[in-house]
C-alpha cells in the first residue's frame, strides 16, 4: 500500500495547479480518492471530527443492496431463455446464458456513463461524483435482456448529458437519471423496449410450441377487450410451456419474463431491507408506495367497470416493475421529495399514478416509470407545501 | 410552573477520555489572553492599554466601538504583554502575563437584600464595567447583549451534552450561594422569566436544584439537548424582534460574586479530556489561560490537535494557546491527515457514524468510547438529501431548506425559515453527520451575519 501511496503523491504535482497535467486534476482526483480517502482534516473552527460516512460509501450501499436482484436476473434471462426454447437447463447454465447477456450490457452502461463524467468533469472542473455508481448499475436492470447495446450506450449517453450533467452533475438533478434513460429509449426505440422483447430468445432459435412473449400487465389490459377474468388469464397463460408462469407466487418470485433486475419482487423486498436497515433508502418513500398502488388498487376493484380494474389489488404489487421502481427509484435522494412529509405524499402518489396509467391508458402497460419521473417533476412542488407549512406554524406563534 | 419537554432527536458523541471527578488546582498559568473573535456582533474593538501597561483583574483592555459601555476587563492581574493584531490592524487578542498576586479592581459590594432594591440601571452599570457583562448572549444571532435592549426572558442551560462535557456538579461545586445572587441580579434585567432547564435524567447539582425564584424547566434527550437555543424553541420560541438573552451557569456565577465581593473573578474550572489526555480530569485556572501548563506532561502521541472546546463547537489552538472566553473544556485528540486505503469502503467498528451505511458498524456498540481523529472521511460534494439534518435537529425548523436560503442570500427565506432561532451550537451535529461535508456552521453564521447586517 506505501508503495502505490508514494506512487500517487509522486504523481500528484503533474496535476496540481502549474503541473503539466492540471487541466486532469479531477479525474486524478477521483481515481486517488477511489484507492485512498484522503488526508484532508476538519477546520480550526466547526466541527473538529467527522463522521465516518461519505457519499462514495452510500452509494455502494445502495449498489450491494442491489445485488440479490442482479444475480436472480442473470439466472431468470437463462431460465427464461431455455423454457421459451422449450429446452430443460441446469442452474448453473441458466446463470451463464445471463452472464453472457447482462455483463455487456453492465459494461456499456458504466463504461459509456463515467466516460461523460469524466470528460464533464474536466471539462467543467467539478469533482467526479459517485452519483453514477448507483446509476450505472440501475440503467442495466431496467433493460429487456436483448436490448442491442448501441442503444444502452445511447441511453446512458443522453441521461447523463441531459438528466444530469446540464443541470450541475449529481445533486443538482431534477429527474432520476436512471429513468430518464428508459424513458429515453421507450420513445425514441419503442420496438425494442415494448411488447414482446422480455425474453432473450438467442439467435435464430426455435420457441416451443404455444410460446407467446406477453406480459402480465398486457394480459391483464387484453382481458378488458375479452371481458374474461384477469386473474384467470394470468393463471392460465402458460399452459402447455410454462404453467403458472404469471401464477401470483411465480410473479412475487420473479420467474417470469421481464427487465433483467426487476422482476422479483422478492429480491425487490431484500434489497430495500438493507437499504432501510442502513438507512440510506427512505422506508417512508418504499411503504407509502406499495401503499398507494394499494389503495388505488382497491378503489378500483370497488369501482369495478372492467377486468382490469377488478384484478385484485394485491397483484398490482408483483406485477411489472413496481417493487423495483419503489424500492430503487423512488428513494433517490436527490429527485424524491426532501421533507419528511413530502416524502409520505410522494411515494403514495407514485403508487396511485403508477396503477391509474396501468390501467386506464392503453398506450403504456407499465405506468411505475412515467410516474416517478412525474412526481419527481412535482417533488419540489411537494416540498414548497410542507415547508409552507413550517413557515407558517412560525408566522402565527408570532402573531398570537 | 416549569415545562417538561422530552426530545427524540439527537446523537451523543461518546469519545474516549472522559474526566475522572477530580478537581486539581492548577499551575497558575503564566499568560492570559481575550480575543474578539470569541464574541459575536463586535463592529471594532478600540484597545485602551498598551505593551507594558500593569492591569489588575477587572481593569479594562478594550471595548467596542459600537457599544463603548461593555467593557473586556483583564481576568487576572499583571502586566499587557501583547497587543496582537492580524491583518488591517484587526484585533486578535490582548494578553497578560500573570503576576500572581491577585490583585482586583474594586466595584462595590452588595448584599442579597440591596439587589433588589438597586435601580437596574447601576445593576447594569456594575455588570457592564467589570467585564462580567460579555457573558450575556444575546438571541437572535448569538451577540453580546445589547445593554440598552430589555430581554423577553433570560435562559440558562444547566447542564451540557456535547462531547465529554464536563460534569456541572463537579464544576460548579460549592458556588451555590454566588449561583443564587447572580440570578437575582438577572431577575432585575427582565420583565419576564430566568429560566433554569435541567436534565430529567442526570443527577441535578444542589447549585441548581435549590435555586429559588426562576422557572426550572426539564429536558430528557440526546445531545443537543443541552444547547440553550434547543431549550428555547421549545420553552417560549424566538420569533421575529423578539429579544432574549442567554447565560451559561459560570457566569451566572461571575456576577454573583461580583455583587457578593465586589471584584472580577475570572477563575473557572475547565475539564482537560480527550483520547490523548494521560489524566482527564478537572483543573482549577482562570478564564482565557494559557493552557500550557494543562497538558505540560498530561498528553500522549506526538501529533495531536487542542481545541478550546468539545469536538462539536470548539476552536483548534496552538500547544501554548488560550482557552475560548466561554469555554471550560479543553479537548485534546489525535490529527488525522493520513491517508486511508480503500478507507470509503472498509467496513469499521472503530469509527463513528450516525449512519449504517455499509461497513459503518459502530451502530452494534453505541455508547463506545471512542478513539477520533480529525480526517474529515471523505470529500466535500454537492448537498444530497439524505434526511439526516432532520434526525439530529430536535426542533421544528427545516435545515436543509434554511442553509440552502443561506446560500442562496435570500433573507425574507431565512427569516421565514426560522434563523431566528438558531445558532452554530444547535446545528453542529448537522455538520457532523452531514454525507456532503459541509462547513454548516459557517455556512449558518454568514446567513446570521448577512441578515444582522442588512
Amino acid at each position: 500500500m506505501k508503495f502505490l501511496r508514494n506512487q500517487l503523491d509522486k504523481a500528484k504535482h503533474h496535476f496540481e495547479k502549474g503541473g503539466k497535467w492540471e487541466k486532469y486534476y479531477y479525474a486524478f482526483e477521483a481515481f486517488d480518492t477511489f484507492l485512498f480517502t484522503p488526508n484532508t482534516t476538519t477546520g480550526s473552527k466547526g466541527v473538529q471530527v467527522r463522521d465516518a460516512v461519505d457519499l462514495k460509501r452510500m452509494m455502494m450501499t445502495v449498489i450491494i443492496a442491489m445485488v440479490p436482484c442482479l444475480l436472480f436476473g442473470m439466472w431468470n434471462v437463462g431460465h427464461q431463455h431455455f423454457l421459451a426454447i422449450g429446452q430443460a437447463a441446469t442452474d448453473g447454465a441458466k446463470f451463464l446464458i445471463g452472464l453472457k447477456q447482462v455483463v455487456p450490457v453492465i459494461i456499456v452502461s458504466y463504461g459509456v456513463g463515467l466516460g461523460i463524467e469524466f470528460i464533464f468533469s474536466t471539462l467543467r472542473r467539478h469533482p467526479v461524483n459517485e452519483g453514477f455508481l448507483v446509476t450505472g448499475m440501475l440503467i442495466p436492470l431496467v433493460m429487456p435482456p436483448d436490448i442491442p447495446l448501441w442503444q444502452v450506450a445511447l441511453a446512458t449517453a443522453f441521461a447523463v448529458v441531459i438528466g444530469k450533467e446540464a443541470f450541475g452533475g449529481t445533486g443538482m438533478n431534477v429527474v432520476n437519471v436512471a429513468l430518464t434513460a428508459r424513458a429515453f429509449l421507450y420513445f425514441a426505440y419503442p420496438s425494442n423496449i415494448s411488447g414482446e422483447v422480455w425474453t432473450y430468445l438467442g439467435d435464430g432459435a426455435q420457441t416451443v410450441a404455444g410460446y407467446s412473449g406477453a406480459t402480465p400487465l398486457a394480459i391483464s389490459a387484453n382481458a378488458i377487450s375479452t371481458q374474461a377474468s384477469a386473474v384467470a388469464e394470468l393463471t392460465s397463460f402458460g399452459s402447455g410451456w410454462a404453467e403458472g408462469i404469471y401464477s401470483f407466487k411465480s410473479m412475487f418470485l420473479g420467474t417470469m419474463p421481464g427487465c433483467i433486475g426487476e422482476t422479483s419482487t422478492l429480491m425487490c423486498l431484500i434489497g430495500a431491507a438493507i437499504l432501510v436497515m442502513t438507512g440510506v433508502g427512505s422506508w417512508k418513500i418504499i411503504l407509502s408506495t406499495f401503499g398507494g398502488a394499494y389503495a388505488m388498487g382497491l378503489l378500483l376493484n370497488a369501482l369495478g367497470g372492467n377486468a382490469f380494474m377488478q384484478l385484485p389489488a394485491h397483484y398490482h404489487l408483483v406485477m411489472g416493475g413496481l417493487a423495483f421502481g419503489a424500492v430503487f427509484m423512488a428513494t433517490d435522494p436527490v429527485t424524491a421529495s426532501q421533507t419528511e412529509t413530502g416524502k409520505w405524499i410522494y411515494g403514495f402518489m407514485i403508487g396511485v399514478f403508477t396503477v391509474m396509467i396501468r390501467v386506464f391508458n392503453p398506450a403504456y402497460p407499465e405506468g411505475i416509470m412515467l410516474a416517478i419521473l412525474l412526481m419527481n417533476v412535482f417533488a419540489p412542488l411537494i416540498d414548497y407545501f410542507v415547508v409552507s407549512a413550517n413557515k407558517k406554524r412560525r408566522m402565527q406563534r408570532a402573531t398570537v | 410552573m416549569g415545562k417538561f419537554i422530552r426530545l427524540k432527536k439527537g446523537f451523543n458523541i461518546s469519545l474516549a477520555g472522559k474526566a475522572t471527578a477530580k478537581v486539581v488546582e492548577a499551575d497558575p498559568a503564566e499568560t492570559v489572553s481575550i480575543k474578539p473573535a470569541d464574541f459575536h456582533g463586535l463592529y471594532m474593538p478600540k484597545v485602551v492599554v498598551k505593551e507594558g501597561d500593569a492591569v489588575k483583574a477587572g481593569s479594562p483592555l478594550f471595548h467596542d466601538k459600537k457599544f463603548e459601555s461593555i467593557q473586556f476587563t483583564s481576568p487576572v492581574s499583571g502586566e499587557v504583554v501583547e497587543v496582537k493584531r492580524g491583518d488591517k490592524r484587526k484585533l486578535i487578542e490582548v494578553k497578560i502575563l500573570a503576576d500572581r498576586k491577585n490583585e482586583y479592581e474594586s466595584f462595590g459590594r452588595h448584599s442579597v437584600s440591596d439587589i433588589a432594591n438597586l435601580p437596574v440601571e447601576s445593576i447594569k452599570d456594575q455588570l457592564l464595567k467589570s467585564g462580567v457583562w460579555v457573558n450575556l448572549v444575546q438571541r437572535p444571532f448569538g451577540t453580546i447583549a445589547d445593554p440598552t435592549a430589555t430581554p423577553k426572558a433570560i435562559h440558562i442551560s444547566a447542564f451540557d451534552t456535547g462531547p465529554l462535557a464536563p460534569d456541572y456538579s463537579v464544576l460548579f461545586r460549592g458556588q451555590d450561594q454566588f449561583f443564587q445572587i447572580g440570578l437575582d441580579v438577572l431577575k432585575r434585567l427582565t420583565p419576564g422569566a430566568v429560566n433554569l432547564n435541567v436534565h430529567t435524567t442526570s443527577e441535578v447539582s444542589t447549585v441548581f436544584s435549590q435555586s429559588k425564584g426562576v422557572e426550572v424547566n426539564k429536558f430528557s434527550g440526546k445531545h443537543p439537548a443541552g444547547c440553550v437555543g434547543v431549550q428555547i424553541h421549545h420553552i417560549d420560541p424566538i420569533n421575529k424582534g423578539d429579544v432574549v438573552w442567554t447565560i451559561a451557569p459560570a457566569g451566572v456565577i461571575q456576577i454573583g460574586k461580583l455583587f457578593q465581593t465586589g471584584t472580577y473573578d475570572a477563575s473557572r474550572i475547565v475539564a482537560v479530556v480527550g483520547s490523548e489526555v494521560k489524566n482527564p480530569q478537572y483543573y482549577k485556572t482562570v478564564t482565557g489561560a494559557s493552557i500550557k501548563k494543562l497538558v505540560a506532561g498530561n498528553v500522549q502521541g506526538e501529533h495531536v490537535r487542542y481545541i478550546s472546546g468539545n469536538v462539536l463547537t470548539g476552536t483548534q489552538i496552538a500547544a501554548d494557546g488560550h482557552l475560548g472566553f466561554f469555554d471550560q473544556q479543553l479537548t485534546v485528540i489525535p490529527e488525522g491527515d493520513q491517508y486511508d486505503f480503500l478507507g470509503w469502503i472498509k467496513p469499521t467498528t472503530s469509527k463513528l457514524s450516525f449512519s449504517r451505511a455499509f461497513g459503518l458498524l459502530s451502530f452494534l456498540s453505541f455508547g463506545k468510547e471512542r478513539v477520533l481523529n480529525t480526517n474529515t472521511n471523505g470529500e466535500h460534494r454537492a448537498f444530497v438529501q439524505t434526511g439526516v439534518f432532520e434526525q439530529v435537529t430536535p426542533m421544528d425548523v427545516l435545515p436543509t431548506q434554511l442553509l440552502k436560503s443561506i446560500l442562496a442570500e435570500d433573507i425574507d427565506e431565512m427569516e421565514a425559515l426560522g434563523i431566528y432561532e438558531v445558532i452554530e451550537e444547535d446545528l453542529a451535529l448537522c455538520e457532523f453527520v452531514d454525507v456532503s461535508k459541509h462547513n454548516v456552521q459557517e455556512i449558518l453564521r454568514e446567513g446570521i451575519e448577512l441578515i444582522r447586517t442588512s
